[in-house]
């Protein structure tokens, strides 16, 4: 391990970032190892229950309205609606369905969610620091952060300041991420790599050290807002780095990687590799979730099939 | 014509090995003599020991590194040095070869010239026969692969077959040229030349060691030469039939690269022979 | 996992959503998040389906492009290592049966497939490449039931490499002149073949595709433990049209492997497998004029340098090591690992070691499958017994519990091992690693040269000098630097020293099978 990089940390203590080089080859012929597990029966169904009960849905559109954010979050509180007239609706495997573990909007929306979500369990996240470019000052990211908090967001999840990042600039992203997440409180705190922006896998390790040991809670692949975004590689060079650092310090860090996960063959596969990387004590929704939008209706499909036999159509369950 | 004394007057002196950039007599302390074709002793040779067979190849094995790793280009200029200081000395060679074997002195002149001929071309191929031999494999996946001929190692060389001075010295330039070193077991008559070659090596800056020579009973050295652990390949210059499937059969036992010798005297394909292709993969990635 | 659900949602909790609460009553709030019972993903059994395969009770011969019954009316059984049943019954090809069919391939050889063009031949190849492919499936199936190998393997791996192996070679078969520029080649003539268990079909197209693009006509024997997809291949080049007598496929152990050999008329010989046989073989032909190239056994070196991009190499080593059981001859079957990192690697090996599946061959999530036979299974708990006798450290882990019918062996490996270890010595062809540290580059080669073998070695570093510094000091045929265990047609496999003589793949692979002058 090279050790050749630091930030200053309180009282001017240096904290050096672990520097762990990451052969892309290598990492995504690793990644691909995931992609040729089969999961069927019984195994298939408890997975889709699980990546259900992981997923933060998800909208963040400049066209989001009051109105599009309830409906997102009745979908979020039950999946399967009871009173929908169809035999699968009634069946106890959908009853059991569970709802999602937080939505995730802009934070001019939150309120509109804290009131849709009113008391359920369901987490609301919200995106703050001037996502997704996060190309704003400070003090406007902290201001955006406290006020989502203060709406009801009980997440956070913010970006890295990537021109900083991309500059060599790491002590100003560390600090960043300390001062957010002080202004977060204790609304856990989900901290955006930008993977895509930061292009080589040895950047994407290093960045998820720093965010690390800056006090993320979770860290997250992407916005959503930039290609690519979440890939099996990209996320199995971050469980590494949650592991490593899980080795070195005892803490647990949280996974979510989010974007372009669309559908429960795909979760599957993330779940398979959580559960071979980190092992089952990271598979649930407090370490790991999807940041997903569409993912949710086929995984509903496919317990559909799973429970009925049927193949599903698409009318049965609802667009949002 | 100096150093051989042509009108048969003996000269009591022995011809000894060339071990090492060195020229020590036999550990044995055994000679024999030689005769001219007039049946007048020329000289006595060493008869070599499995002892400085042993000597001779721990002196080229430890070459044999630092032979391989001097560059491409510097091994040619050696070779080529080797053909000018050979070429220095041309007339004491042709004398041997017209005294030795009753040779003409067109057919000696011949040989010998053949024999510079052979280290010029060998100095030649010393910076070229990897790109000729070497490949760039377009092997499916993210990978760089590549395939390079790499030294055998020691190789041994029994040379029992008719002497002929160009051939002989042939087959040492394509051996060497690619960064084996080598070991040769030889008799009279090319023996009787044993210090000239020697001398020729030792003033043509060839490393101690890369080159080591024997003069003896081949019979004698045959099965040292055939089980020796430490060497890598034979270069099997004989016509001899049982001698050669003797050699294969004793060669398995550390599964040496046996290789009769039947090549053009100028060609590829002996470097080839005591070449071993290196492929090595490395991932493309950022 | 259901029940749990369905728990959660009774104890939703009541969650105050009102904005204008103050930050700290937020915290508090906050405070009360409870967390989640974890899941536990078990990998329900996906077996792959058999359907596709019909196995004969009783397996002929395949000579002169016919399915012949042996002479001596012989047969033995091939057993299915993942379950130790018997498969089916193959014929014992008796010295007969073997000069049959070496007659067979002279015939061949003179009056057709010395007369076609290297075009027409290669037309053949690319014909049996793609029957290959449109059966893939059937002959994964049909190898990992006689080899044991897991599914995932056969089917990923050794079945597209076959295919792979005769569309490669069938472009060289007109364009020879290209190989060897300035050269005349030609055929040899007869080749025979012998060929092991560990990757049986794709053994037989390393051994057929090139000789057939070379234009010899060949006898080739495959291991007495996994016949059956030579057999498969049989029928392919049976309705492929390829010319009678052109390939010919004789089952038996070592006495019909013998009598191929020591064929009077046969001209170039070549062999993969253990190094004693393969020396054995080497005696046989030595007093004779048969070309022999061999592919024998390994004990190859990983370097793993403080600087490597561990996670990776942790994979490579697993990769090497376990890949196919171990029953590879370039396993990387001693990790040389540098002593500064040493604890943080073995640890690291230990816990994915952990993730291992070992189980039904034919269950697709299956990682190490079955090992090929008893006697094998036998050879590799002596190995691992004597190893743990000689005191060195023992660790052995997996995910799953072997099946309790067939021969299994969990993957493990010894640490702190010596250079003068057993262990770290002797060839085992199973999973079983010997673990042994480093001070300096130099010490890493030296210690990687320290075998009479020179198959393969690998080197992890992410600093491209110190690669090529290690990769040219290690003396070995194939180097795996920053992966391990690649394969590819184009590219040339092969040992240095007692790892046997010649390369196989890519244009040094034609050079066995030619006469070049």
């Amino acid at each position: 391990m090279i050790h050749d990089r630091f930030v200053t940390g309180h009282g001017g203590r240096k904290i050096p970032i672990p520097y762990q080089p990451v052969d892309q080859v290598g990492a995504e012929e690793r990644a691909a190892f995931f992609t040729k597990r089969s999961i069927k029966k019984e195994s298939k169904l408890d997975a889709l229950y699980a990546i259900i009960s992981m997923i933060d849905l998800t909208t963040l559109e400049g066209a989001d309205t009051p109105g599009r954010v309830r409906q997102m979050c009745a979908k979020a509180k039950f999946p399967v609606p009871s009173g929908i007239d169809h035999d699968f609706s009634k069946h106890p495997k959908a009853r059991a369905v569970p709802s999602v573990a937080a939505v995730c909007v802009y934070p001019s929306m939150v309120p509109h969610a804290a009131k849709a979500l009113q008391g359920t369990a369901i987490h609301i996240a919200s995106v703050a620091t001037a996502f997704p470019a996060g190309q704003l000052p400070l003090e406007i990211k902290l201001a955006d952060v406290r006020a989502a908090v203060s709406y009801g967001a009980d997440e956070i999840d913010m970006v890295i300041n990537r021109g900083a990042f991309l500059s060599g600039d790491y002590q100003t992203v560390f600090d960043e991420i300390i001062q957010i997440k002080e202004a977060c409180g204790d609304a856990h705190l989900k901290v955006i790599l930008e993977t895509g922006e930061l292009l080589t896998y040895d950047r994407v390790q290093f960045a998820s050290h720093l965010a690390m040991l800056a006090g993320a809670d979770f860290i997250k692949t992407s916005t959503g807002k930039v290609t690519p975004a979440a890939t099996l590689p990209v996320t199995l060079v971050m469980l590494n780095a949650i592991k490593d650092y899980y080795q070195s310090t005892g803490v647990r860090v949280g996974m979510k990687p989010a974007g372009g996960i669309r559908d429960s063959k795909m979760a599957i596969q993330y779940l398979c590799m959580v559960n071979e990387v980190l092992g089952p004590e990271w598979l649930t929704p407090d370490l790991f979730r999807f940041g997903a939008s569409s993912l949710l209706n086929d995984v509903l499909k496919q317990i559909y099939k799973q429970v009925t036999g049927r193949y599903y159509y698409d009318k049965i369950f609802s667009i949002d | 014509m100096s150093g051989i004394n042509l009108s048969g007057a003996h000269i009591a002196k022995t011809t000894k090995l060339f071990i090492n950039g060195e020229f020590p007599r036999t550990e044995s302390g055994r000679s024999y003599p030689v005769k001219t074709k007039d049946g007048d002793i020329l000289t006595h040779l060493c008869q070599a020991s499995r002892k400085d067979l042993r000597n001779a190849v721990a002196a080229a094995q430890s070459a044999q590194a630092g032979w391989a790793k001097k560059t491409a280009y510097n091994r040619a200029q050696i070779l080529y040095r080797m053909a000018e200081m050979l070429e220095g000395r041309m007339q004491e060679f042709v004398a041997n070869r017209m005294l030795v074997q009753g040779l003409s002195n067109e057919q000696a002149s011949a040989e010998v010239n053949g024999a510079i001929d052979a280290l010029v071309y060998y100095a030649g191929f010393a910076d070229k026969y990897s790109q000729v031999m070497a490949s760039v494999n377009p092997v499916s996946g993210p990978f760089h692969n590549f395939t390079t001929p790499e030294p055998v190692g020691l190789v041994a060389m029994l040379y029992d077959q008719p002497f002929d001075f160009s051939t002989f010295m042939g087959m040492i330039a394509s051996v060497i040229c690619s960064g084996n070193t080598l070991v040769v077991v030889f008799d009279e008559p090319g023996a009787t030349l044993l210090s000239e070659i020697g001398e020729v090596f030792k003033t043509s800056d060839l490393p101690a060691g890369v080159v080591n020579l024997l003069s003896g009973h081949v019979d004698e050295l045959t099965s040292h030469m055939a089980l020796h652990m430490e060497i890598q390949s034979i270069l099997l210059a004989s016509t001899d039939e049982t001698r050669r499937g003797d050699i294969k059969e004793m060669a398995v036992e550390n599964m040496k690269r046996v290789v009769p010798w039947d090549f053009a005297q100028k060609d590829l394909a002996p470097i080839v022979a005591f070449t071993e292709a290196k492929t090595i993969w490395h991932p493309v990635g950022l | 996992m259901l029940d749990k659900m369905i728990k959660k949602k009774e104890k939703n909790k009541h969650k105050d959503k009102d904005k204008k609460k103050h930050h700290d009553k937020k915290i508090v709030e906050a405070k009360k998040r409870k967390s989640h019972k974890n899941f536990q993903f078990e990998y329900s059994e996906s077996l792959e389906s058999t359907d596709v395969v019909k196995i004969q009770p009783k397996n002929a011969l395949f000579i002169n492009g016919e399915f012949v019954e042996p002479t001596e009316g012989s047969y033995f059984p091939t057993i299915n290592p993942g379950d130790g049943e018997v498969l089916a019954e193959v014929a014992e090809a008796s010295a007969k049966d073997v000069d049959m069919a070496v007659r067979a391939a002279r015939k061949a050889y003179e009056t057709t497939w010395s007369k076609i063009s290297g075009a027409e031949r290669g037309k053949y190849l690319f014909r049996i490449a793609r029957m290959i492919q449109e059966r893939a499936r059937e002959f994964a199936v049909l190898e990992t039931l006689d080899n044991g190998k897991p599914i995932k393997e056969s089917r990923d791996v050794d079945i597209p490499l076959v295919a792979a192996h005769f569309f490669y070679n069938a472009g060289w078969a007109d364009k020879l002149d290209f190989a060897f520029p300035g050269k005349k080649v030609q055929p040899l003539g007869v080749a025979a073949q012998v060929i092991p268990w560990n990757f049986p079909l794709l053994m037989a197209a390393w051994k057929i595709a090139p000789a057939l693009a070379a234009g010899n006509c060949v006898v080739l024997k495959p291991a007495e433990t996994t016949p059956l997809s030579a057999l498969l291949l049989a029928e392919v080049i049976q309705q492929s049209g390829l010319p009678p007598g052109v390939v010919n496929i004789v089952t038996g152990a070592g006495a019909t492997g013998s009598h191929l050999v020591n064929h009077p008329d046969i001209n170039k010989v070549a062999f993969t497998g253990s190094t004693q046989v393969g020396k054995m073989i080497a005696k046989a032909t030595a007093k004779t004029n048969k070309r022999l190239t061999l592919e024998l056994g390994g004990k190859s070196a990983h370097i793993v340098y403080e600087d490597a991009a561990i996670d990776q190499a942790i994979e490579g080593v697993v990769n090497g090591i376990f890949f196919n059981q171990g029953h590879v001859c370039c396993a990387g079957s001693r990790l040389l690992v540098e002593e500064s990192i040493a604890q943080v690697f073995t640890d690291k090996l230990k816990d994915r070691m952990q993730k291992i599946r070992v189980g039904n061959p034919l269950d697709k999530n299956t990682d190490i499958g079955a090992i090929n036979s008893h006697r094998e299974l036998e050879k590799i708990r002596d190995f691992v017994n004597g190893a743990r006798e000689e005191g060195w450290d023992y660790f052995s882990a997996s995910a799953t519990e072997a099946p309790s019918r067939g021969f299994y062996h969990k993957p493990c490996f010894f640490n702190h091992v010596a250079s003068s270890a057993t262990v770290f010595r002797k060839e085992v062809f199973g999973p079983v690693l010997a673990i042994s540290t480093f001070r300096t580059p130099a010490e890493a080669i030296a210690k990687a040269n320290d075998t009479p073998y020179g198959l393969a070695a690998g080197v992890w570093s992410e600093k491209a000098s110190k690669i090529q510094k290690t990769a040219l000091g290690l003396k070995a045929g194939v180097i795996w630097a920053n992966t391990y265990n690649k394969f590819d047609p184009s590219s040339p496999f092969g040992g240095y020293n007692e790892s046997g003589w010649g390369r196989e793949g890519g244009r040094h692979g034609l050079y066995p099978y030619l006469e070049v002058q």
